[in-house]
Parts: structure tokens; sequence; C-alpha cells
């Protein structure tokens, strides 16, 4: 990123001068209006997803303002606290995930949620903050790159949370977590040639993953290969979706006018398929508008990674800004009807809470990596 | 220690930026493919997908065009489309049927009868039928249902307009019926105009005139939500409704008809002859049309179908008789046209009639015979005799094709469906028919209406007022115009005329006096139907339903009433200026004059004095 060649090789550290307010309050300007500006055009987008329903509109204004409440808490968080905190906090989501598959609460055929009595809690939203923790935790202990003992301990870190994810079962979840831990170790130097053999063999798995899928699962593969097999069941999601994008052209329909969406062909499309209905109202414009505010974000996050001081803080910005760009990829890409659908919404822009609040604690903990930074002699 | 400590920080910090930026590298990579497809989904692709939302959220609904109506010529409606209320169920969104009209039964009563035709009109629906399972509900009814309409997925009321045949029987056999459309029907109808359509013409003028009647279907282009619900209208194409028909049948004509005829069974036909329009066509005995228009219980339609007397066969149209001695005036005109007889060649009938070197004798009705016998004296008495020869002297061949003309043996051209052809014997035919040669004798019998020859009644109808009007043989017509009731524009039915050449007009003189003789003349076989009021011509007949064995004799009160003869009896009124022509057909009746005539004079009565066509005759009476 820019300065990263500095003669000294030092991370580039800002000239000593007066911090403004926002510094002052542990937030990063560009960071926070990429988030802010892919917010608004989240709910613009989401009034028409749901009907033109304001209500959910302002119930979505609320869950952002939540998140954006725990972004700044987590902001004034110091990267080494989190660091001590590290390895507790994903020793007590691995304790909650198993609570939740021995006495958890079974909603739409899985079972994810732990009722607190006030309140339903989801242990996997805190196992994708606490896998990458725990992983960039145990690395950033020896020196970088990391050897293959340690390569294997980090794989059996990172391989129970998912297991117990995918038991549950949430794919999607599963999925992020895994990412999460896995762009640590990339992070972190693992060789590119044991990279291959992780993607070699993950290919070579694959069939043994298939005999352990649910039947849903399955479905969705097989949907995913050839959704026009069932248009009117598992394949429906897709074509309508791709109908909707397609139909949507260069300009779109124009806000509202979607007759994919506003006629309720498109299933989901508040949540996870919400944007289809982005391609349909706004058209490949839209898309593009989508996709170059996350870029910035995604490009911010890893630059901030880049500037941190310690391979704590690197490693753990990096992965988080990371998962960040699976979410995006994922969602779009599933509803694009380039990968299969999986359960994982559209980050900030879909309806719904529990993984937004996760994704802004991200956010915050990069703000902290970035606003906590001791100033160090050139 | 320090000094190894900054190292490894600056090379993990190196490290770490050459990994940030090929991760940098793969988000670019992977969002660039979502951009591609994208570009694909919406830019190369986009024509395509448009077409799939547009067919997703617009869809086509029937409109139905309503049913003609049928008027008679004085104006009474003989069919109309009455507003009801059904209860009917889509089997396809339905599910389980036992199960759901089980569970209908509780909320509306069900009968078994209801369930049965339900079953019946199932297996000849068409996909995606709507099909009754109570017709006719009442408000009470269908208030009990729409309370609990959330429980029946695929079952709704629906406003349906059901075909209704005021007058009923009488007319069953003209105006037809209406029914569902049949898996069997969709073959001669186009699917499309009829989408929206749950019933088409199956007999009679609602089967014949069904193109005029039904209409043509509109449109409605809606657009709908994902649960097929309509959002909004369109655009719409009204349907174009159907044209109502206006006979010339006059059905207190056809009532009376039907009275005259008592407890017998037959038919009658009556014709103008100045135009081929029917005036009445009755088969006796009818049966109720309503009772097929949505499907008749397989028990009435059993004990029609079981009932000897045949009610649902058309025997105006359709059932063949020996013409018998009806035919003797077109044997008389065929002889004098071909100049094999003139009207003063006589026989001396002895009561039998031999042909050259054979034994067999052809019985006269009367065994002492008739006597000196002339043309006008064979057609008033009905010689047979004097028709034997005349046939034997004509041959066949001459004969067939002179009685073409008359269109015996071929179809009349009424605008009906189903009319059967009878028999006009000929060498061909019986070559065809039975691979045989013709012999002479069958010729001789020929000559009396009687062997091979068959004719319908309609037939006999339209010879005989080809006869009156001197040679015009016009197409019996029972529809004479189509209404567009929207631009009150009608249409008149146009008239065929198949004309007969005609040799000598005194020919045909001749034969309408000797058949004036019939029923004015002091020997004429229906001398008892004559009348001061206007003049009739006619001519009786017998047909033989079994054949008297050679020799023996014919007693009509000795054999049962099955094995009796049909009375058969042509006329027209008034001689000097044709207004009606009429056939008759008393099945089993007995001796034409007896049965058949006061029928024909009833019906006469009926058109020219009750309803006052008789017309105003210049000069005086001869």
């Amino acid at each position: 990123m820019n300065g990263a060649t500095s003669p000294s090789g030092l991370p580039p550290s800002e000239p000593a001068r007066p911090r403004g307010l926002l510094a002052r309050l542990h937030l990063d300007l560009p960071l926070l209006t990429g988030l802010l500006l892919l917010s608004g055009f989240g709910l613009v987008v989401l009034y028409s997803a749901s009907g033109q329903d304001m209500h959910q509109v302002e119930r979505q204004i609320i869950r952002l303002l939540i998140a954006f409440g725990v972004l700044f808490a987590l902001a004034q968080v110091p990267a080494q606290s989190l660091q001590r905190w590290s390895p507790w906090l994903y020793l007590a989501g691995i304790l909650m995930l198993v609570a939740v598959l021995a006495m958890g609460v079974v909603g739409k055929g899985a079972q994810r949620w732990l009722d607190l009595g006030f309140m339903r809690f989801q242990p996997s939203e805190l196992v994708k903050l606490a896998t990458p923790m725990m992983i960039a935790w145990h690395l950033s202990k020896h020196r970088l790159p990391p050897d293959w003992k340690e390569l294997l301990t980090s794989l059996a870190l990172i391989g129970l949370p998912v297991f117990l994810i995918a038991r549950q079962p949430d794919l999607g979840t599963a999925i992020l977590v895994a990412s999460s831990g896995l762009f640590v170790l990339f992070l972190a130097g693992v060789s590119w040639r044991l990279i291959g053999g992780l993607l070699f063999t993950a290919a070579a798995a694959a069939p043994v993953l298939w005999h352990f899928m649910r039947d849903y699962q399955r479905q969705r593969v097989l949907t995913f290969l050839n959704p026009e097999s069932d248009p009117l069941g598992a394949g429906y999601h897709i074509i309508q979706s791709k109908i909707a994008i397609g139909s949507g052209g260069i300009y779109g329909k124009g806000w509202l006018n979607g007759t994919q969406s506003q006629l309720e062909f498109l299933p989901e499309r508040h949540t996870d398929f919400i944007f289809a209905v982005l391609g349909e109202e706004f058209g490949l414009v839209g898309a593009i508008v989508l996709l170059l505010l996350s870029l910035f974000v995604i490009f911010r996050g890893l630059q901030i990674a880049g500037q941190a001081q310690d391979s704590y803080s690197r490693l753990l910005g990096g992965a988080l800004i990371l998962v960040y760009f699976v979410y995006l990829f994922v969602n779009t890409g599933m509803v694009s009807g380039l990968l299969p659908v999986v359960g994982v919404p559209l980050p900030l822009v879909s309806y719904g809470g529990t993984s937004l609040v996760t994704l802004m604690a991200g956010f915050g903990i990069l703000m902290s990596i970035h606003t906590h930074r001791k100033l160090l002699p050139r | 220690m320090k000094g190894r400590e900054l190292k490894d920080y600056r090379r993990e910090s190196r490290l770490f930026i050459r990994r940030a930026l090929a991760a940098a590298l793969l988000v670019l990579l992977a969002l660039s493919a979502i951009l591609a497809r994208l570009f694909y989904l919406q830019v190369m692709r986009h024509d395509h997908f448009t077409t799939l939302a547009h067919d997703n959220r617009v869809k086509l609904l029937p409109l139905p065009p309503t049913r003609g109506l049928i008027y008679d010529r004085s104006g009474r409606l003989l069919a109309y489309n009455r507003p009801s209320f059904n209860l009917e169920i889509v089997p396809e969104k339905a599910g389980n049927l036992k199960q759901t009209i089980e569970r209908l039964s509780r909320v509306i009563p069900i009968l078994d009868s209801d369930r049965e035709r339900f079953e019946r009109l199932r297996r000849q629906r068409r996909r995606f039928d709507s099909i009754p399972v109570k017709l006719g509900i009442s408000s009470r009814e269908a208030a009990l249902f729409a309370v609990n309409q959330h429980k029946f997925p695929g079952v709704s009321i629906r406003a349906r307009l059901t075909r209704t045949y005021p007058l009923g029987a009488p007319l069953a056999h003209v105006v037809g019926y209406v029914g569902r459309i049949s898996r069997k029907d969709l073959q001669r109808i186009d699917p499309s105009n009829y989408a929206g359509t749950t019933h088409v013409g199956k007999t009679g003028i609602e089967r014949a005139y069904e193109s005029v009647l039904h209409g043509h279907v509109g449109y409605q282009q809606v657009e709908v939500n994902a649960q097929g619900k309509t959002v909004r209208v369109l655009k719409e194409i009204p349907p174009q409704p159907g044209r109502t028909l206006i006979l010339n049948l006059d059905s207190s004509l056809q009532q009376v008809a039907l009275d005259a005829f008592g407890d017998h069974n037959g038919a009658a036909v009556a014709i103008d002859p100045r135009n081929g329009a029917v005036l009445a066509l009755v088969s006796k005995p009818g049966f109720d049309p309503n009772l097929f228009v949505d499907g008749i219980s397989s028990r009435d339609y059993r004990s029609l179908r079981n009932d000897p007397n045949k009610p649902l066969f058309n025997r105006a149209l359709k059932g063949v008789y020996p013409p018998g001695s009806t035919v003797k005036p077109f044997m008389g005109l065929a002889g004098l046209e071909l100049g094999v007889i003139t009207t003063s060649t006589k026989l001396n009938c002895r009561g039998y009639f031999q042909l050259p070197g054979r034994e067999h004798k052809y019985r006269d009705w009367k065994k002492v015979g008739h006597g000196i016998t002339d043309l006008d004296k064979a057609i008033t008495q009905s010689c047979d005799v004097f028709f034997y020869r005349l046939a034997h002297q004509t041959g066949i061949d001459r004969l067939q094709s002179f009685l073409a003309n008359f269109r015996f043996g071929e179809h009349t051209g009424i605008d009906l469906v189903g009319e059967r052809r009878g028999i006009r014997p000929s060498r061909e035919w019986k070559r065809k028919r039975y691979h045989q040669i013709w012999f002479p004798g069958e010729t001789v019998i020929i000559g009396i209406g009687q062997g091979s020859f068959q004719a319908t009644p309609l037939q006999l109808a339209a010879a005989t007022a080809a006869l009156a009007n001197g040679g015009h043989y016009y197409e019996p017509r029972l529809v004479r115009e189509l209404v567009d009731e929207a631009s009150g524009k009608h249409t008149p039915v146009p008239t065929v005329e198949h004309p007969i050449p005609v040799g000598d007009p005194a020919n045909w003189k001749a034969i309408q006096q000797a058949m004036l003789h019939v029923v004015e003349g002091a020997h004429g076989t229906a001398r008892r139907i004559r009348t001061p009021r206007y003049r009739i011509a006619g001519k009786t007949g017998t047909a033989q339903v079994f054949s008297v064995a050679q020799d023996a004799e014919y007693k009509e009160n000795e054999v049962s009433k099955q094995m009796r003869d049909h009375a058969l009896f042509i006329a027209y009124a008034p001689v000097e200026a044709p207004r009606i022509a009429v056939a008759v057909v008393v099945e089993h009746g007995g001796h034409g004059g007896s049965a058949a005539a006061p029928i024909a004079r009833k019906i006469m009565d009926a058109w020219l004095i009750h309803q006052g066509h008789l017309p105003r005759l210049s000069g005086e009476k001869q």
C-alpha cells in the first residue's frame, strides 16, 4: 500500500500533527465514510425491497445505530487488550457452541441460538471474531512465517468451531469462520506451496464433505449446478434472482419500479437476495457503485492492517477486512448465480441484525488498530 | 536481542505487506468476476431476462363471450343465459379431491348425484378446467362457503351463465342443447377462442350455428404478483358476444303439431314452399334439453337411452322410413316428364301386376283392383298396379335420376348437423352396398315407395314443397336471420335453391291436380280432412313395417301395435298459392289417410287460419 516501501522498512507513521476530533474518538474518517455511504445506499434499497415498508426501514436504522455503537465502543479498546482476551473469548465461544448443540433453540431447521432468557444469542457470531483473534494471538507469539507445527495447531483451532457450526447446521457461517481463520494463516505468510497443498486437499476432500452434507445442502449444490432442473422448487430463488438482475439492464428499472421485486417474484428480496433488487432497480451502474464503495472499504481496511505496528494487529485487521470481502463475494456470487446458494447476507445492506453487529465490531477493531498506534521514531 | 527483534519486525512487516497485496489482487479478481457476471446478465442477456420478467408478471386472462340468444319467428325466447352461482373445483389446485369434497359436504350439502356428475365431468374435462360440484347454490350456501373458503384451496364460487331452454322438450330436437366442452369437442373448436368458455353446442341449432352463437373470446392483460393475484389491468380486449338467432320456426305451430300426434310417436315437418323456411320440425317424443347443460345424471341418461320410444332420436332428421305411396306423385311426374305415360294413359287394374313371363304377383292394396285407371285416379285412389307398371316401363336408371331432382337419397341441406340421406335405390347403390346386380322386380316395388327406398320426413316435406311451387327445391332453413345485438345489424340467412328442370308445366299441374283430388275428390284417400276454408293437395302413404307373405292378408287390428304400418301423409295448401308444405309420419299409425292426414290438417289450420297466413285469393275457387 502507499508508503509500504519506505526506506527504513518501518511501517509509515503519521507525522506529528494535531489530532482531530475523529482521531480522538479513535475513528477513521475514510473507513467511516465508506461504511456510512454503504449503509445509506443499503437503506434506500431496503425501502424498495421491503415493499416500501417504512417500519422495516426504521428497525434497520435502529440496528445500524446499535451496530455503529458497537463499532465505536470497540474502537476505544486498544488492540493489546483484545490480544490478551483472545484465548478466553475463543474458549467462551467454543463452550457456547457446544451448549447450542446441546440445548439450543431450533429455528428454520437448524440449531443456532442460545436462549439467555432475556434475549437470544447466536454464539457463532462471537466465534466469527474470536477465531481470527485466536489464530492471530497464537501465531504472533512466535516468529512469522509460522512453522508447520504452528500451522497444524492453527488448523485444529479453526477446524473445531467450523465443525461445531457446520453441525448446527449453518454452512454460510461455517464458511465465514473458516475463511477468517485461514486468512490469518495466509497473511502470516504460510508458504504458497503449503497453500497449494491445502487447496488440493480441500478439493480431494469435497466428496467426503458431500457425504457429510444434509439433504438440503446437497440439494443446494445440485440446484446451483442446474437451477432449471427444479424451477418451482429449489431452483426458483436463483432463476428469479437472475431474471431480476438481467432485466435490470445497464441503468435499471428505477427505484421502486422493479417488477420482480415489487410483485414478489423474488424470494427473500429484503434479506439474502437484496442485491438482486439493487441490480433490477439500479442496473449495472448501481451494482458498480456498490462494488466500488465496498472495494474502497476493503482497500482502506488492508491499508490500515498494513500500517499496524504489531503482528497481532496486522493479522487480525487483515483477516477481518477479508471476511467482509468474503461476505460480499459469496452473497453477490450467489445472487447472480455464480456460486451456490449459501445463507450469507449482503453486508450492511441486507435486512437483519446479528451479522451486522459482528461486522461493525470488526470494523471497530480495525479503527482501534489504526488509532491506537504509538508514534514511533522514524 | 533488540536488533534481532527489530529485524524480525521489518521482515514480518514486509512479508505481511506482500501478502496483503496478494489479497488485494485476489479481491480485485473476485470482484471483477462478479462484475463480468453482472455484465453478462445485464447487458448481454438483458433482452432474454426482460422477456422472462415480462412473462412473469403479465398474464392473459380470457374473457369468454356471452352466447347468442335464440328466438322463434314471433319473438319467443327459445334459449337464453341464466345467471347462476356454482360451487366449483379446479382439481389441479385442490389436492386430494375425495377429502376436499368430503369436507365440503359438511359445509354445504352435496348430493350423491352432485358427486356423480362431478366425477363424470372430471373425466372428460380439459386441464385446469373448473368443474362444478354443486350447481345453482343459494345465497345462504354461498355465504356459508365464503366463511370457510380459506380451508378449501382450489374451490370457489363462480358466477356462471347457465344456458336455459324455457320451452324445453317440444324444441329439443330443433334447438338442441349445449354441454360442457369435452376432449372430443376440442377437435372441432379452436381452443384459443374457447379459452374461457365452458360449454359448446352439442346438437341441433346450438351445434350447427356454434360459431355464430359463440362469438369471439376477449382478453384481459393483467399484471399479477407471485401469488397470481391481479395487481392491475394493463389492457383489455372485450369479447365479441355471439349473435342472436331468429328462427323461421314458429314455436306455437311446433306445439300444435306435437299435440296433434296425441299418443302416437312420429315426426312432422312443415316448410314454406316459397323459400324453404322450416315452420315446424317435430320429432315425438322429445326430451328436456336442460338436463344436458351441466351434464345429465347417468340414471336420467339411462332411462332416456333405454326408453323404447327413443326420445333422443330425431325422427324428422334421422328417421328413415319407406315413403310408401307418398312417392306416387313424384313417380307420376317422372312418367309424364320422361314421356313414358301421358295424362290419358289408362290401365285396367285387376288387383295385381306381373312381370312379363313371371309368375310372381305384385299385389295392389285393394284386392279386387281399381278397374280402368288413369294417372289422376291412380294418385287419388292410390292404385299400386298403375305405378308398378309405370316404374317397370321407366326403368330404374331413369327413375332414380329423376328422383334425384327432389333430392331423395341426398342431404336436403338443412341447417342442422346429422341429417340422414335415406336411400334412393339404384344399380350403383346396390352394387356398392350389397355387391349384387339389380333385379327388375325391385324396380316394380320402388314404384310404390317400398323395397329399399327410404326417406326422412324432412326429405318428404322439402320434396313436397318443391312439387307445390313448381320445381323450386329450396334447402330447408331453420334460421331466418342473425342479429348482432351490439350494432343491431340483421343478417338474413341466404336461401339456397336447387332448381328442378321443368319439361312441361302442364305435367306438374296434372300432378298437383291429382293431389288435390286426394283430398277433395269423392274417392280421395284423404277426403276426410277436406275443409271449406282452403284447398289442400296431398298424398297418403303407408309404410310396411313387416312384410305380408304372398297371398296372406294384412289385417290391421290383428297385428300388435309394434308391427303395425307407419302412416304417412304429405300435403300443401292452399293449392292456388302454397304457403305451407307438410310431411307427417305416424309410427305404427296404420293408414296415412286416417292417422297422418288429420295431423297435417291441424298443422295447416293452425298456420293458415289461426295464424292468418292464408293468402287472399283473387278470382273464384275452382
